[in-house]
């Protein structure tokens, strides 16, 4: 089992989803027993989220969509 | 429904997301809107080009990030590397993770969620320099993946993986401190002398 310092060393790549099934079940099994590392774990999961779901919030401009929804109109043929 | 139809309306369904990212790109409301009508316009001209089975809001993502770099950044054109401060690993964790309730202001609560506003949020990402703020707003926004990031910036995926993490903790340093100028955050005082 990976002691502290391997497992917060994969923390990032955890969160991004991109390690190995064998790797993630050999950290879960380290944070299990782990509360240091489970809150470290936990505190940059909810930061994640709130990054995504702050950053996101932004209306479409009023009349946006009309002037999207034109550019699938056929292109008018070059001269 | 005629071939036409479905592609414009998967495609305009990524509308709202792929401006969120045109804003955070472009820091600019304008240049944001132009960026999202060239994508689909570049999108629908080589619709032709579109497989069946491609994910489709990788594929329009791909193509604005491509306009984005080709029209807004000097940066790769002058081929200049902007260097980040370096900061401490798990920057914001030492300092909120095992914050004392005391130590945050009432309104504050315990909520991180709180702590920052989504204004405060945009700015951290927007003020991070273009080669660390657009791998970091694909994957920490919008959820691409290190492959996926890597084909839309062509890059390697050692170089995505290293911006994120440089990027990730340039910006927890930002949202800190936009957090203790509000005086949500009360500094650890340290007092000589007192350390038995």
């Amino acid at each position: 089992m990976p002691n502290c310092q391997e497992t917060l060393k994969e923390l990032e790549l955890f969160l991004d989803s991109e390690l190995p099934n064998a790797q993630i079940e050999e950290i879960m099994a380290h944070l299990t027993g782990c509360t240091d590392c489970q809150g470290a774990f936990e505190f940059h999961a909810e930061l994640r989220t709130i990054v995504r779901v702050k950053a996101k919030r932004d209306h479409l401009p009023e009349g946006f969509t009309d002037r999207l929804l034109a550019c699938f109109e056929p292109q008018p043929e070059s001269e | 429904m005629s071939a036409k139809e479905q592609f414009t309306s998967d495609a305009m369904q990524y509308a709202p997301q792929l401006f969120s990212t045109a804003l955070r790109m472009t820091r600019s409301r304008s240049d944001a809107e132009d960026l999202v009508q060239e994508t689909y316009i570049k999108g629908w001209r080589s619709f032709h080009t579109f497989q069946e089975g491609t994910n489709l809001r990788a594929w329009l993502f791909r193509i604005m990030t491509n306009t984005y770099i080709n029209k807004y950044n000097a940066q790769k054109r002058k081929g200049t590397e902007v260097e980040l401060d370096d900061v401490e690993e798990l920057f914001l964790y030492k300092r909120l993770g095992s914050i004392d309730q005391s130590q945050l202001s009432s309104s504050a609560e315990d909520q991180m969620l709180d702590l920052f506003t989504d204004d405060e949020v945009k700015n951290a990402l927007e003020s991070l320099p273009e080669d660390f703020r657009i791998p970091v707003l694909l994957s920490d926004v919008d959820g691409f993946s290190y492959k996926e990031i890597a084909e839309m910036l062509e890059i390697p995926i050692g170089t995505v993986m290293s911006r994120l993490h440089r990027g990730r903790k340039a910006m927890q340093k930002m949202l800190y401190e936009y957090a203790r100028d509000r005086g949500l955050i009360v500094e650890p005082v340290t007092i000589e002398g007192t350390g038995e």
